[in-house]
């Protein structure tokens, strides 16, 4: 590990490999680690083997779940919005050439106790209204005002289409609450069932498939590797990392916040991430289609925080066989929200009530962490975690955000020359 | 009408014993002494036509270097059709790595899996490690195809693709039937969705 590379990348979540991908096609030269022997970091799917050693190590899994290889359970439930950022990243870098995708066949919301399709006729009833809007201007409570629009359509628009997870946006301008509709209209247009796709085989495909990208591009890729220190200058600037005995030495780097200092007590040394929120995801597995949903191989369920008087949207994804993420029969449903009480498994109950009788259940409580800063005095650059939001449109702000700072310009896609020689 | 099928064939084996050089013999019938791994590239095609006047197309995926360091993604081999695992029959711990891949194809793979075993740089046999008859064996017992191949020279190299070609289409089922980008936007598909078109998956998006 003589070599000096212009970026080191830790940790090969999503975000993480979407920047070595995009870095590596630029032309620089990436070594990327991770202290794991899988890829995806928190954004990972894992085998039932690789899930009951994260959740439960004193336990194996059970055998009557079927084969460890059919398994790729998600650790954050995300899906991808079929008109957004990540799509378009996906299609202008070509990595679309390594993966498969799906509809996720329905989009519910929860309203006055049950839930129900979120239907395209209402989409395009609250569409009409906003047109005549002063968008910089008007707040989204005098748009509501104005046209007398009640709670239940209000937490409809906010939440199930502008997907909001708090109220927040109630007294800000309208526009990024159209643009979010526009999103979400556009997208469910695209494809019909929902606005949302799906990777065959689990989101883990996704940091797998940005790493392949950069690996063809160059990038060194070392899974296994424990990263014990970040190593500065008297100045404080990056100098180089250090595996064991091993000492790596690069421009900058690039890693994700546990890598930083994440969770670990701080000993005078710089603080380089702080805690912002804590999101809970239980991850459950069902033996039957969620109950109401038409037994939906796939599902978005929305449950707007007002309806259960929480400041918070509780969200549950569910994806199944269809999708190659369990075996045949098995349903994953991942119920997730932000803690806002000290008994955050009572907070999600309303969302686990709706699943039905669960066969399994891996609960975690995640801090998510953001960067103290910029990272373009010491040539440090971390990236957030994964938000309690149900897509990967801020992940793709991060990126473009991380992008910026360590190249000094903004991200601007460039269509990949179609590759495959004859 | 003659029969066209498209298969996802991944390589796999320690590193220098020629996988990209097997590949580029192949596809382009080239060979480098000195090459370095090519750039940029998804994956290359070949198309192979049988005796029976159908044809076989392999999308080869090549590891782009990242088992170098035990960092080679499962998605890599996630639905390959088919695998060939090369070995340097000067090096005996290269078979060894050979097994070792295809423990991990059997254990992680589709089952449908048609593996071939390769034992490359025959034209180095003067400096021979590994029998014939040893790498047969384990060969037999597991199941695979078998065969040497230079390379360099180019001998044996048609041959392990072609007996891949044959018996693909009688193991593993009709391509548009699986997953996978080796048939991603065939005619008939199931329900994916082709993100590079704008309407919907189910009609035919092929883009090339
Ligand atoms: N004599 C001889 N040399 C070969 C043959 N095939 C490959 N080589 C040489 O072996 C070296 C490694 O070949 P590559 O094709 O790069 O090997 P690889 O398996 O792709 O290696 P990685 O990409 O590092 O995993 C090169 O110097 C080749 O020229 C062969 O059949 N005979
Ligand atoms: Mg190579």
């Amino acid at each position: 590990m003589d070599e000096e590379y212009d970026v080191i990348v830790l940790g090969t979540g999503l975000t993480e490999c979407i920047l070595s991908g995009l870095l590596s096609v630029e032309g620089k030269k990436v070594l990327h680690m991770d202290r794991n022997d899988y890829y995806g970091g928190d954004s990972a799917s894992l085998n039932l083997t690789q899930l009951y050693r994260k959740f439960r190590p004193d336990q194996t899994s059970p055998s009557e779940l079927g084969r460890d290889r059919d398994y790729a359970i998600d650790l954050v439930p995300k899906f991808i919005i079929a008109s957004g950022e990540l799509t378009k990243i996906l299609v202008h870098t070509d990595v679309t050439r390594y993966l498969e995708f799906k509809q996720i066949a329905g989009s519910f919301v929860y309203r006055d106790g049950k839930i129900s399709k979120v239907p395209s006729t209402e989409m395009e009833a609250v569409r009409s209204p906003l047109m005549g809007v002063n968008m910089d201007n008007d707040s989204m409570k005098s748009v509501y005002e104005k046209f007398g629009l009640e709670p239940g359509t209000q937490d409809f628009i906010g939440h199930a289409m502008a997907l909001y997870l708090d109220d927040d946006y109630i007294n800000k301008p309208a526009r990024p609450t159209y643009d979010r509709i526009i999103l979400y209209t556009s997208s469910m247009a695209r494809y019909g069932k929902s606005p949302y796709i799906y990777p065959l085989y689990g989101l883990g495909e996704l940091p797998q498939s940005f790493a392949r990208l950069s690996a063809i591009y160059g990038g060194t890729y070392m899974l296994d590797k424990t990263i014990d220190e970040i190593i500065t200058d008297a100045d404080g600037k990056f100098i180089g990392v250090r595996s064991g005995e091993e000492i790596v030495k690069a421009k900058q780097v690039i890693g994700d916040p546990s890598y930083f200092g994440a969770g670990q007590a701080k000993e005078g040394g710089k603080m380089r991430v702080v805690e912002e929120d804590k999101v809970i995801r239980a991850i459950c597995i069902l033996k039957h289609p969620i109950p109401g949903t038409e037994d939906a191989d796939s599902v978005q369920i929305i449950i707007p925080q007002n309806q259960v008087h929480r400041r918070n949207d509780i969200y549950i994804a569910m994806v199944s066989s269809t999708h190659n993420v369990c075996a045949k029969d098995v349903y994953i449903a991942i119920v997730s929200t932000i803690v806002e009480t000290s008994t955050p498994e009572l907070e999600i109950k309303p969302g686990l009530d709706l699943l039905g009788p669960i066969y399994d259940k891996f609960v975690s409580v995640t801090p998510l962490y953001t960067p103290t800063s910029t990272g373009t005095l010491d040539n440090i650059f971390v990236t957030k975690s994964y938000d309690a939001t149900s897509h990967f449109e801020t992940v793709v702000e991060d990126v473009q955000d991380v992008w910026t700072r360590v190249v000094g310009k903004d991200l601007v896609l460039k269509k990949r020359e179609v590759e495959v020689e004859q | 009408m003659a029969k066209q099928y498209q298969f996802k064939l991944v390589l796999l084996g320690e590193s220098a014993v020629g996988k990209s050089s097997l590949v580029l013999r192949f596809v382009k019938d080239q060979f480098d002494d000195y090459r370095e791994s090519t750039i940029g590239a998804a994956f290359l095609t070949q198309t192979v036509a049988l005796d029976d006047g159908s044809t076989v197309k392999f999308e080869i995926w090549d590891t782009a270097g990242q088992e170098r360091y035990k960092s080679l993604a499962p998605m890599y081999y996630r639905n390959a059709n088919c695998a060939v695992v090369v070995y340097d029959i000067t090096q005996p711990a290269s078979l060894e790595k050979a097994r070792t891949w295809i423990r991990e194809l059997q254990r992680q793979a589709d089952p449908s899996i048609v593996i071939a075993l390769c034992g490359n740089k025959l034209d180095l046999a003067a400096r021979r490690q590994v029998t014939q008859e040893e790498a047969q064996k384990y060969a037999e017992e597991e199941g695979l195809m078998w065969g040497e191949t230079s390379a360099k020279s180019g001998e044996g190299v048609a041959s392990i693709f072609t007996s891949l070609a044959k018996k693909l289409p009688q193991t593993a089922p009709p391509p548009q039937t699986r997953g996978g980008g080796a048939v991603r936007g065939a005619p008939g598909a199931r329900a994916a969705v082709d993100l590079n078109s704008n309407t919907n998956g189910g009609q035919d998006g092929c883009n090339c």
